[in-house]
């Protein structure tokens, strides 16, 4: 059997991969870029001075 | 006991009905959304009947969702909510009581309206009878479980579009009930019996859930 | 309790580092066998011919879906009874993940049932609980996003997840009722396929593939709101200082 032959309805197929994926894919995307905005404010932050809580004391 | 609760819900049903309250308004609003459906749907007759006791729900729902952020806002606003917070009275009898009120003001004169209203949609006697009675006993449900959303937003300046978004999800089962029950009052597919007594359950469910949701979102609200 | 070893974000931070990179090679390996699985060893269903490698992603984003909603309403739980500081995190990351996976739910279904029953869309019970799902998945985020503290919008989303949590079954079964009283015309056949075997495999494998998904996109999401509260905090640090070097900082939103 051809596993690229998807029979009568490969574009139906096709596209809920295509969706699924690109959910996902907008998921990750999002979680990164978020990661790196709050990493680079952190930074931001720390060049000018402001230390965490938790740099003095123990706890935040 | 009986003491303060009479008379917060006397308070509660002054001030909803003084000038300014949103009881009437309520009921304009009503008027307003069921007097457009001829002409989204067409002046068809034997539709309108059909479809007539959903779209009573729809309406009435809507314009108790549109009252519902005055119910703590103005409280919030003039400070009588920290004051009913700190009396030391419990707080889910205060939102029961405050739910009772508001509904008394904006509920009831919407079943009131509902048999004037559902003319204008050919309804037979039957249904005008029985859409008149769901109302009646669902719309204490909408308020009581729009209460849990009204005290979710209390603290937002404009939180009326987002509580209706949150609230109108959880009325999905009193809506399909309430027009069920109506529905089968006419073509019977079902006794009417069965779907109004789901109907009243589900009312009597939203009276112990939703003042004791509400009083949890109001005391987080203040600290 | 080990669970309160964590509630220390700095800890927690660390815990994600050392899980993170097993997990996610461990959901790359599932995939891979998953897809590679559902597309060259499941065989055709003689019902549903190759349509049913829709079921591979669709039935896991469905599991998925009601899975992340017990995981905010546990994680709901966690903020209201135990006030576990990373409780509402978890809620909180865990709610657009949710959102994503209702909405993939939602398409390869309604892509599954143009093919099947002719038309993308039947206001069929699980169907539409699944929409009520997405809208209320919709509305806590839309909730997290209009206030302002994070502890206090953490409380009112929780008392909402909870609410929606006692709700939902009660919305499933008013659609069930609902759904057999408006039987429409042409009756589809709306339950499942039984299941053969060599579909069973490949499913289970997706189902695993999207558990490890998940839990990655959880943890990274739930790591990413621990440092935004971080440069919230430091920002209100900065306000409080109030000295006029840190005004720039303090210009720009918290979120």
């Amino acid at each position: 059997m051809d596993p690229f032959d998807l029979g009568p309805h490969a574009g139906f197929i096709v596209a809920s991969y295509i969706v699924t994926f690109g959910t996902m894919a907008a998921l990750i995307v999002w979680v990164l870029v978020d990661r790196a905005r709050q990493l680079a404010a952190l930074k931001e932050l720390e060049e000018q001075g402001i230390a965490r809580a938790s740099a003095r004391r123990d706890k935040s | 006991m009986t003491g303060w609760v009479g008379s917060l819900f006397a308070r509660e049903l002054r001030i909803a009905v003084r000038v300014g309250g949103s009881g009437m308004i309520g009921v304009l609003f009503f008027l307003a959304v069921v007097s457009v459906i001829p002409f989204g749907v067409g002046p068809d007759l034997n539709l309108l009947a059909r479809i007539g006791p959903a779209f009573l729900w729809i309406g009435a729902l809507l314009a108790t969702l549109l009252g519902l952020d005055r119910l703590f806002q103005a409280d919030r606003d003039d400070g009588a909510l920290d004051l009913l917070l700190m009396a030391g009275r419990p707080l889910e009898l205060v939102v029961l009581v405050k739910c009772l009120a508001h509904w008394m003001a904006t509920g009831l004169p919407l079943v009131v309206a509902a048999p004037v209203l559902a003319i204008f949609l050919n309804l037979s006697p039957t249904a005008i009878g029985a859409v008149t009675l769901t109302l009646l006993v669902g719309t204490p449900a909408l308020t009581l479980i729009g209460a849990i959303g009204a005290s979710l937003t209390v603290t937002l300046r404009r939180g009326g579009l987002l509580m209706a978004v949150l609230v109108i999800p959880l009325t999905i089962p009193i809506l399909i009930f309430g027009v069920s029950a109506a529905d089968a009052a006419v073509t019977d597919p079902v006794p009417f019996l069965t779907p109004f007594l789901i109907l009243c359950a589900l009312t009597l469910i939203s009276a112990v859930v939703g003042p004791i949701a509400s009083a949890m979102a109001l005391r987080f609200s203040s600290d | 309790m080990a669970i309160w070893d964590y509630a220390n974000p700095t800890r927690f931070l660390r815990l994600v580092e050392i899980i993170l990179p097993w997990l996610i090679a461990a959901c790359a390996a599932a995939f891979a066998v998953g897809l590679y699985k559902s597309f060259f060893m499941a065989p055709e269903d003689y019902q549903q011919g190759d349509t049913v490698r829709i079921m591979f992603i669709h039935v896991p984003a469905a599991w998925l879906a009601m899975m992340c909603y017990s995981i905010m309403a546990i994680s709901s739980l966690g903020t209201l009874v135990w006030k576990h500081p990373l409780a509402d995190v978890s809620a909180k990351a865990a709610a657009p993940i949710g959102a994503a996976l209702t909405f993939t739910c939602l398409v390869t279904g309604a892509l599954w049932g143009k093919p099947m029953w002719g038309t993308y869309w039947v206001w069929d019970a699980r169907l539409t609980s699944v929409l009520v799902l997405f809208i209320m998945y919709l509305g806590l985020m839309a909730l997290w996003r209009t206030m302002e503290d994070p502890i206090k919008a953490g409380k009112a989303a929780a008392i909402l997840t909870l609410v929606g949590a006692l709700n939902l079954p009660i919305i499933k079964f008013s659609v069930d009722w609902w759904n057999t009283l408006h039987q429409p015309a042409s009756v589809i056949r709306l339950d499942g396929p039984t299941i053969h075997p060599d579909m069973l495999v490949p499913l289970l494998v997706m189902a695993l593939a999207f558990t490890l998904l998940f839990f990655v996109l959880h943890l990274m999401a739930m790591r990413n709101e621990v440092l935004r509260r971080r440069v919230r905090a430091m920002r209100m640090r900065a306000a409080s200082v109030a000295a006029p070097a840190t005004a720039r900082a303090t210009a720009q939103p918290a979120e």
